[in-house]
């Protein structure tokens, strides 16, 4: 009974998702809303390959963009080969080219990246990344230089049915068929004895090796494949943008990865996706607004560490458990209560960054003074005045936060208690 | 008949110290053999040598008369060996079903598969059900072996090492800290488990040696003195001496 009920949870689940995917562009069809959401579908395939490493076989990787660049040159190269002769259709299919040639990258380096898990697979997963980025430098006629490599993804004029990729809102829903088809297959992963067995290699690789297996196989393959998907995401974002620098495959894409797997929370299957969302809206939307968003980046990600290691998945995973034993509508008005005081906290805290940012650059140039835009009107920074604002917001939210966040914790923990003795 | 488990002159030195010193052992197909000897005589170590965990220093162990010496502890898992640990070593975050069906993958032949979904393995399920009622564990099915109570994890424990069926089962302490009740379940679970199979017993309390072993091998201080049914070592005068520190001679 229980397990039909999951079984059609699940597929409602992923029926829904796609069906959200679809109908996402008839809401706003806008210029900045596609490219968002196909950098957010690309990075959902590529933050989930990241987890089938991190989350499922325990390997912390700082050089997994070396396999999402292989497969973006790889489709580029391709998508130039095929040049004329090819049709919508070879379009279409050309990041599963860019996860092959990924998957055979992950061959070769991955036998030595694997051999030990834990901070060793971690430190040559970073040297061989550095190593791949830096020769990616050396070698202009693969990698083109600084300029990298570029193509057109039009090379059918005619196509199918009025597909020609020409229109960027095309593009969007082949990467909503690659997110579907990518995440199934790493869905699908998760339930195969090897997808097992690598859970079980991350939790104690010792046992697991007493038990007949040879980690390092399990490591290994669990590489490839996740590489392999890495390549289709890499291969995505070739035809997306029609041109791929070497930054795809560097140490700074590698990082972005990481980051946005945790935030979303590496022990859940959705997580990543979770991660993608938020970190490209992050990217793509506060980007726009401000230069400082790599440091509302960095500070969202320290939060998360600190105060919420499972990442936003847990967070509402939790909630869902809470709801399911009825207990959700007794902390849910605190959160309310403790939103207040902390989004006050929060919007003083921006307000001390913003000027301090604007006070540190020097894009008025020299001697200019430094002023800072609210609500219309500039206010210069060389007064005590905002910044006295500012940090008595802050401070007075981050009081009122911490009387508010007394009661939810006290909520929260008896709500969590009853949620254990329920179970036991 | 070549014997299951062969030991000869296996020796092993950490740094400088020999903790074990050149052991020669035999242990025929189907025997129950019990080693016994003090705190820190080198029964684990032997146990890690055995199932390649470490490396021996010199000698050479044969496993159902195959040279098994230098291979990987899945190697020789491979070939029918299994072992539990002193130090309870399961998959914490896995539920209880999982550790199981972990512990048989590779016996029924899934090994690497990705191309196999799990939820359709029924041999593997079966399998994993079965040893689960066995170990009296089915009510927790669904728990995290990482939360389940000592007793419980020390029944997963020889759950896992018995799964996959192997025919030489090495089983370091499986009773220790357990209270009477839980012990004579334990022994009575293994006695019925390693039914038709060889096996080899760390254990401290003599009531389940003496019970259990068809023969005992005493070592102390990395040099097994005795050997015999329970009734010679039970009389043996050169075990009451090394094995109780006391000579029998004086009074
Ligand atoms: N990895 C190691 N490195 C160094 N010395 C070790 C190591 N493992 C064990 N020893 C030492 O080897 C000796 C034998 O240890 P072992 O664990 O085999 O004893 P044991 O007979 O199993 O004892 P117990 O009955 O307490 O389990 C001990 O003196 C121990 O300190
Ligand atoms: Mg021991």
């Amino acid at each position: 009974m229980i397990s039909t009920f999951f079984r059609r949870d699940r597929l409602l689940l992923w029926g829904g998702m796609l069906l959200v995917g679809i109908l996402l562009p008839r809401f706003s069809s806008s210029g900045l809303m596609i490219s968002l959401l196909c950098q957010i579908g690309i990075m959902m395939i590529f933050a989930l390959s990241y987890n089938v490493l991190l989350g499922q076989t325990g390997l912390l990787s700082f050089g997994h963009a070396i396999y999402y660049g292989a497969g973006a040159f790889a489709t580029m190269h391709l998508l130039n080969a095929i040049g004329k002769e090819g049709s919508v259709v070879h379009v279409a299919l050309l990041p599963l080219g860019g996860g092959v040639a990924a998957l055979l990258l992950g061959i070769l380096l991955g036998w030595v990246t694997t051999k030990k898990a834990g901070t060793t697979f971690a430190m040559i997963s970073l040297g061989i990344g550095e190593m791949v980025a830096a020769s990616s430098l050396m070698f202009p006629v693969v990698f083109g230089g600084e300029a990298g490599v570029s193509g057109n993804r039009v090379i059918d004029k005619i196509g199918l049915f009025g597909v020609t990729f020409g229109p960027q809102v095309q593009v969007y829903y082949l990467i909503v068929a690659w997110v579907f088809v990518a995440a199934m297959g790493m869905f699908a992963l998760t339930q195969t004895p090897l997808g097992r067995m690598a859970n079980a290699v991350r939790d104690n690789p010792e046992r697991a090796e007493f038990v007949g297996y040879n980690t390092q196989w399990v490591r290994y393959i669990m590489l490839v494949l996740s590489g392999f998907f890495a390549g289709i995401a890499g291969g995505l974002t070739a035809l997306t943008y029609e041109i791929v620098t070497a930054e795809t495959l560097n140490a700074y894409t590698s990082g972005a990865v990481l980051l946005m797997t945790f935030v979303g929370g590496i022990g859940f299957f959705y997580g990543p996706m979770i991660g993608a969302i938020l970190i490209v809206i992050m990217q793509i939307l506060v980007g726009g607004i401000t230069h400082a968003w790599q440091l509302y980046f960095g500070l969202l990600f320290l939060f998360m560490v600190l105060r919420a290691p499972g990442g936003f998945a847990s967070l509402i995973a939790i909630q869902r458990r809470l709801y399911a034993a009825g207990l959700f509508g007794r902390v849910a008005p605190w959160y309310l209560v403790s939103g207040i005081p902390g989004a006050l906290m929060l919007v003083g805290l921006i307000g001390l960054i913003e000027m301090t940012y604007a006070a540190l650059s020097d894009e008025e140039g020299e001697g200019a003074i430094a002023t800072i835009k609210l609500l219309g009107e500039d206010y210069a920074l060389n007064t005590f005045g905002p910044w006295l604002a500012a940090a008595a917001v802050t401070l007075a939210g981050y009081a009122l936060l911490q009387l508010a966040n007394r009661r939810l914790f006290r909520e929260w923990n008896g709500a969590l208690a009853t949620l254990q003795g329920d179970n036991d | 008949m070549t014997a299951a488990i062969q030991l000869q002159g296996v020796t092993k030195n950490f740094g400088r110290t020999e903790i074990i010193k050149g052991v020669n052992l035999t242990i025929d197909r189907g025997e129950r053999h019990a080693i016994i000897g003090p705190n820190g005589a080198g029964k684990s170590t032997l146990f890690h040598l055995i199932s390649s965990r470490f490396p021996v220093t010199a000698g050479q162990i044969f496993l159902k008369g195959e040279e098994v010496t230098g291979l990987r502890p899945f190697e020789i898992n491979r070939k029918g060996l299994s072992r539990s640990f002193q130090v309870t070593n399961i998959f914490h975050n896995l539920s209880v079903f999982e550790n199981l069906r972990c512990a048989v993958l590779w016996s029924l032949g899934y090994k690497y598969s990705f191309w196999h979904r799990l939820a359709g393995l029924k041999d593997a399920h079966h399998r994993a059900e079965q040893v689960m009622e066995d170990i009296g564990l089915s009510r927790r099915h669904e728990t995290p072996a990482g939360i389940l109570s000592y007793a419980e994890q020390r029944a997963l424990e020889i759950g896992i090492t018995i799964a996959s069926g192997a025919d030489v089962i090495l089983l370091d302490e499986p009773t220790a800290g357990m209270s009477k009740s839980e012990t004579e379940d334990a022994v009575a679970l293994i006695r019925r488990v390693t039914e038709g199979k060889t096996l080899v017993m760390v254990e401290h309390d003599m009531g389940v040696v003496f019970g259990l072993a068809d023969r005992i091998s005493v070592l102390v201080y990395g040099e097994i003195i005795a050997t015999g049914t329970p009734e010679e070592i039970r009389a043996s005068v050169a075990v009451k001496e090394a094995y109780l520190g006391t000579s029998v001679d004086h009074d």
